[in-house]
């Protein structure tokens, strides 16, 4: 494995990240694919590292891959679950940082309703953070697996025309993307009813459409948002049989993207709102091929921050 | 008791008056103002050269939390951070605990800032019971009792019928209405502004239109009523325009704004520190913009800081969950004689309008915002030049959530004098 060129203590956003950095984590990712696919799937690269996984809103699928990834590296992971956590009893945020903390942990990986509480943490925390969602903020590795996802169909992260249909307003996953293909340079559509695309989002360099027909015309990438029932985003148009037959994917309007173009969600789906339900199954689909590779990018992500460089593959 | 103060410039707009004057006190009113007034013995006097002495300076819109935040705030820590920034009289906000909405509690702050006796404490009552919004305050009653003018602040009056009937009640008491405009169905769970930033960073916004709506419904039903209205903390460009119409229309409304919205804006927010979180949020470069050219042509009249104490525990959270608010007892004079006065996009004399004589006349304060024999000698004097550092070890608000941390430039307050009494004095005497 080649010498780290990761500068990075924390892993915020996209934001944060340059061009080379994507790079570097998507490099590491695709070495780490193998050791999934090995009888004993484990290395010791975080070998004595501890990882906390801090969630403060549900999740399966992020909690999960990141256990995963931690488990498969070596590192003693716990799982800090909020419905049983002292935040219940009335203890802040930084608070119950702080005690973890106490306990000498090297990465704390969170996910929280408010935007910013990774930011909010590494202003007093010791830890590295890797921010597993953040309100409507940013999904960094969702991104990053995204990414790799699509380097692996497509074989290319470059001239890509990327659209993305649904609540865009409420999507951190959505923002992740936006950010990672803009600083790739791709052309970025984004469609959905304007109450949930806001214009403005046409500063981060994307095209806003609230037809999806022309959203998806010529598209190599088409990705699918859940409608966020829990965030409100219901009243932001009149029924979800309404938007169902605006703004769902289905083989007609994923006609007019690419040939060779894929379909993502980053999950979990809701079949027969956002996507039919035979789309979802189709070889265009690289839904389960997203959530395998989350796993090699959460361990690249896991390593680039606080591997052990002298620690190799084999 | 006699105080003569020597050779300072006396800076006093609504006297048209800007010389070298020397000023005599006597039993805590003002006795003479001539160009030069002899020592007597026994007299103490206090050499004002090189300093600029002004009628004192009046913060329209406080919040003292006392009773029931003391936690956060109390008459008297506000009272010593208020003389501290320069301020010889604050009107302080209803949102206490209970809600000022009847006459007790207003006598009780008067008395508590009587027991105090730093500084001129003006309370402001509710324009509605609970500032629930539905029943109006009994305002003759609150008057008697002290209260010098009404507002539910945060909790805008979302009603028009009853802020139409609360200007309507107002003006038999020819009092005025202070109105915080925000339309929280709009604003809603809104943390900042609506545009660009928000939709970024991914927090709720606040579409300026929810100040714009209620600036433009209490201008649409004040043409008609002409009783004393008074818009609050002003934070978007749409705002000053359609107040600026109204005033060539004649209609009477006046209007603050304060230093946070005049020079902090919008970006500052992608830091996520929850002291940039107030309400209305900080907007966009061309609304602060906007705000200054109102300070300029007259259609804002008034500086007001909207102080709002919280402890560090409520600010050292999650942005979302922050509480709104700043401080700015203890900044405004500082910052904005900087920023606005020293970079000369403001007078000295349009300084002392802001902050003294036009919060006065709005308030109703007829004896105050001027230097005038017979008036309470409440005086403000500033060394134009003298260096400050804005930094928490100086705060007399048990607060620190002050988004001019750290902000060096020129301007501190010398002497704040209540009464003719010197109840703060950067050297610690006379």
């Amino acid at each position: 494995m080649k010498e780290k060129t990761f500068l990075q203590n924390h892993l915020l956003g996209i934001e944060h990240l340059s061009v080379s950095d994507i790079g570097t984590i998507l490099e590491t990712a695709e070495a780490f694919i193998e050791i999934s696919t090995r009888e004993v799937k484990k290395v010791p690269a975080l070998k004595g590292k501890t990882v906390v996984n801090l969630f403060f809103e549900n999740s399966t699928r992020t909690r999960s891959s990141f256990e995963i990834a931690a488990k498969r590296l070596s590192a003693d992971l716990i799982n800090f679950n909020s419905s049983v956590s002292s935040l219940k009893k009335g203890e802040t945020l930084k608070d119950t940082v702080l005690t973890l903390e106490a306990m000498n942990p090297h990465i704390i990986v969170i996910r929280h309703s408010a935007s910013g509480s990774p930011h909010y943490l590494t202003t007093f925390a010791r830890s590295s953070i890797i921010n597993a969602g953040d309100g409507f903020h940013e999904h960094p590795t969702q991104a990053l697996l995204d990414a790799l996802t699509i380097q692996q169909r497509l074989k290319t992260l470059r001239k890509l025309k990327i659209a993305i249909v649904g609540d865009i307003l409420h999507s951190r996953v959505a923002r992740s993307n936006i950010i990672l293909h803009q600083k790739l340079g791709n052309e970025i559509a984004l469609i959905g009813p304007p109450s949930l695309v806001p214009r403005e989002f046409e500063k981060m360099g994307a095209q806003v459409y609230s037809d999806i027909r022309r959203g998806v015309k010529g598209a190599d990438v088409v990705m699918m948002l859940r409608v966020q029932e829990e965030r409100g985003a219901k009243n932001y148009f009149p029924s979800i049989r309404e938007y169902r037959n605006l703004f769902a994917i289905n083989r007609d309007i994923f006609s007019l993207a690419k040939k060779t173009a894929i379909l993502m969600h980053p999950g979990p789906i809701n079949r027969d709102v956002e996507i039919e339900t035979s789309m979802a199954d189709s070889p265009q689909s690289a839904i389960l091929e997203q959530v395998t590779n989350g796993i090699a990018v959460r361990m690249a992500v896991l390593y680039l921050l606080k591997g052990d460089i002298h620690e190799t593959l084999n | 008791m006699k105080l003569l103060i020597k050779n300072g410039r006396l800076v006093d707009p609504v006297g048209a008056v800007d010389r070298t004057m020397d000023i005599l006190i006597e039993n805590g009113k003002f006795k003479e103002i001539a160009r030069s007034i002899k020592k007597s013995s026994g007299c103490p006097t206090l050499n004002a050269q090189g300093l600029i002495v002004a009628p004192g300076f009046i913060d329209m819109h406080t919040h003292l939390r006392e009773p029931g935040q003391e936690n956060k705030e109390s008459i008297e820590s506000g009272s010593r951070a208020a003389v501290h920034g320069g301020f010889t009289a604050i009107a302080c906000m209803a949102n206490t605990e209970p809600v000022n909405d009847n006459r007790s509690v207003t006598e009780y702050i008067i008395a508590r800032a009587k027991q105090v006796g730093l500084v001129n404490i003006f309370p402001i009552a509710a324009v509605s019971k609970g500032q629930l919004g539905e029943n109006l305050v009994e305002m003759a009653d609150l008057v008697e009792g002290g209260a010098v003018a009404f507002s539910d602040d945060g909790h805008c009056v979302m009603k028009a019928d009853l802020i139409r009937k609360a200007l309507e009640y107002a003006s038999m008491l020819d009092v005025p209405i202070i109105e915080h405009p925000e339309d929280h169905s709009i604003s809603a769970e809104g943390q900042v502004n609506e545009g660009f930033i928000s939709y970024r960073y991914g927090l709720r916004g606040i579409l300026k239109a929810a100040e714009e709506v209620i600036v433009a419904r209490d201008l649409i039903l004040q043409e008609r009523i002409q009783s004393r209205l008074h818009l609050t903390h002003i934070s978007t460009a749409g705002s000053v325009e359609l107040i600026r119409n109204a005033r060539r229309a004649k209609t009477p409304v006046s209007a603050d704004a304060t230093p946070h919205h005049l020079l902090l804006n919008e970006t500052l927010i992608q830091s996520y520190n929850p002291v940039y979180k107030v309400k209305p949020p900080l907007r966009t470069e061309a609304d602060r913009l906007e705000l200054i050219r109102g300070l300029q042509d007259g259609t804002i009249d008034c500086i007001a800081s909207d102080h709002a104490p919280h402890t560090r525990d409520d600010k050292d959270k999650e942005f979302e969950y922050a509480p709104f608010g700043v401080i700015g007892l203890e900044s405004t004079f500082a910052v904005i004689h900087d920023r606005l006065v020293r970079s000369g996009l403001l007078s000295v004399t349009r300084l002392v309008e802001l902050l003294s004589s036009n919060p006065a006349r709005v308030l109703g304060l007829k004896d105050r915002g001027r230097v005038k024999p017979g008036f309470p000698a409440d005086l403000t004097i500033f060394d134009p030049k003298r260096r400050f550092k804005i930094e928490e070890k100086d705060f007399r608000s048990k607060a620190n959530n002050c988004p001019f941390l750290g902000w060096e430039g020129q301007g501190a307050i010398e002497h704040t004098i209540v009464a003719g009494n010197m109840v703060f004095s950067r050297k610690n005497r006379v």
